[in-house]
């Protein structure tokens, strides 16, 4: 049965919110949607890249009063 | 009131010491019983171990005996939790002992998890045990050139020792006058050189200009020790002579094993620093599930907050302060240098220029940790 994750990376400069995605990312199982919640900019453009590098599915960003939340399908 | 803390690490042994002062004369006139609990009676300086590596400092020098770093008010037994009956506010321990407790404080630490990438054991060298440093230092002696790769698992202990092992690595190499024989190569999981960006921007052109490859994206799949290979989960791979790799990190067994968090990471609210829905119980270090850096800094900060709670609570009923995400890092940049990464939750680090001075000051930190741990500095 697929889950749903919430990950609160905001605030985080180190390990930083994509480094957060990856650690919990390799917990979860195939099917799980994780939510990362990010206040770094730099997060809407370097999490979608990596996600799509290891060929996970990025289900949609946006950024709501100044928090991005990234919602991603770990598919592999 | 009995406060209990769990864990000898600097997160515990700080909270313990802290404590111990603040609430002297409660503990004196038996209003207050202060216990720890600790899987070892013996305390290693752990950031020790990178200068193990290099030849630069004897294992000997990392370790302290742990009651002697304790106040004499706290009562010591080498003793670990095997379970945490939260809802009874109790803990059961290897020996079969019970110990009841008022305010609980778990700082049980991480652990390394090289197991867990198929081949990392076989085929790469680390540094974050003893026996492991041991064995780098006598591959490097024996290295006379070749391919060095460096790869970092996620999460791990220290976010800047990548970093640092390079430098520490290109000064290494041209002591011993291979430098020039060896190509190192250093990978990194996400798109840049360090997560921190002021940090990847001063070392990029620093990496550069001592002619170390970068490869960012890179998170190890799997090792093939037999042919020398390693893969990324993104689809590249490294043929190496020497495999270095920074081991990914889990919480210890015994929180998995308490289903008290994923991967033994505890939930934690990150500014009162209680375990989600126990709120007599307080998480300090690596065993929280914060997204700050798994560090000796970071559970100082954390220590010093929830030791000032507690006392508070013990005196007027109530905490008196927020943790705000506070770390402090040392960064050895080579050539004797060594600069510094400041941050908080809301406050990005502003990276100075490597100098001297911060790297003698860095040396005389490895010996004042032994005050730090005091709950002295």
């Amino acid at each position: 049965m697929s889950t749903n994750k919430v990950i609160d990376a905001r605030g985080s400069f180190c390990p930083g919110p994509l480094m957060e995605l990856i650690t919990y990312m390799k917990q979860a199982n195939v099917g799980d949607t994780l939510e990362l919640l990010s206040s770094d900019e730099g997060s809407a453009a370097d999490v979608p890249e990596w996600v799509a590098k290891v060929g996970h599915e990025m289900l949609g960003s946006e950024n709501i009063d100044g928090t991005w939340h990234l919602r991603i399908r770990k598919a592999k | 009131m009995r406060i209990l803390v769990v864990g000898g690490g600097s997160g515990g042994t700080i909270v313990a010491n802290n404590l111990a002062r603040r609430l002297s004369t409660e503990i004196r006139n038996r209003k207050v019983r202060l216990t720890m609990l600790s899987a070892s009676d013996r305390h290693m300086y752990q950031p020790g171990l990178l200068y193990v590596a290099f030849g630069q400092m004897t294992p000997d020098q990392l370790y302290r005996d742990q009651k002697s770093l304790l106040e004499t008010n706290i009562e010591f037994h080498v003793d670990p939790v095997t379970k945490f009956l939260l809802d009874q506010k109790k803990v059961v321990t290897k020996s079969g002992r019970t110990y009841d407790y008022d305010i609980l404080v778990i700082a049980t630490g991480s652990r390394i998890v090289p197991e867990t990438v198929p081949g990392l054991v076989e085929g790469a060298e680390t540094f974050y045990t003893e026996a492991d440093a041991i064995k780098l230092f006598k591959k490097l002696r024996e290295f006379e050139g070749g391919n060095i790769a460096l790869v970092v698992g996620v999460p791990h202990k220290c976010p800047i020792a990548p970093v640092e092992f390079i430098f520490s690595l290109h000064d290494y190499l041209k002591m011993r006058g291979i430098r020039e024989k060896t190509h190192i190569k250093y990978h990194y999981p996400i798109g840049r050189m360090h997560t921190i960006a002021n940090v990847a921007t001063w070392a990029k052109p620093e990496f550069e200009r001592m002619g170390i490859e970068i490869e960012t994206l890179f998170n190890v799949k799997e090792v093939d020790a037999k042919n020398k290979i390693v893969r990324s989960e993104e689809g590249t791979e490294t043929q190496y002579d020497l495999l270095i790799a920074i081991p990914p990190h889990k919480g210890m067994e015994v929180i998995e094993q308490n289903t008290m968090g994923d991967g033994g990471w505890i939930p934690t609210d990150r500014y009162k620093l209680t375990m989600e829905g126990h709120d007599d119980v307080y998480v300090v270090g690596d065993a929280t599930n914060l997204p700050v850096s798994k560090t000796g800094s970071a559970a100082h900060f954390e220590a010093e907050v929830v030791a000032e709670n507690i006392a508070s609570i013990v005196k007027i009923g109530a905490p008196v302060r927020d943790y705000d995400g506070k770390v402090y890092c040392f960064i050895e940049a080579g050539h004797d240098r060594a600069t510094y990464a400041m941050f908080n939750y809301t406050t990005p680090p502003d990276l100075k220029p490597a100098s001297k001075p911060m790297h003698w000051f860095k040396m005389a930190y490895n010996q004042m940790y032994w005050t730090s741990v005091r709950g002295l500095l």
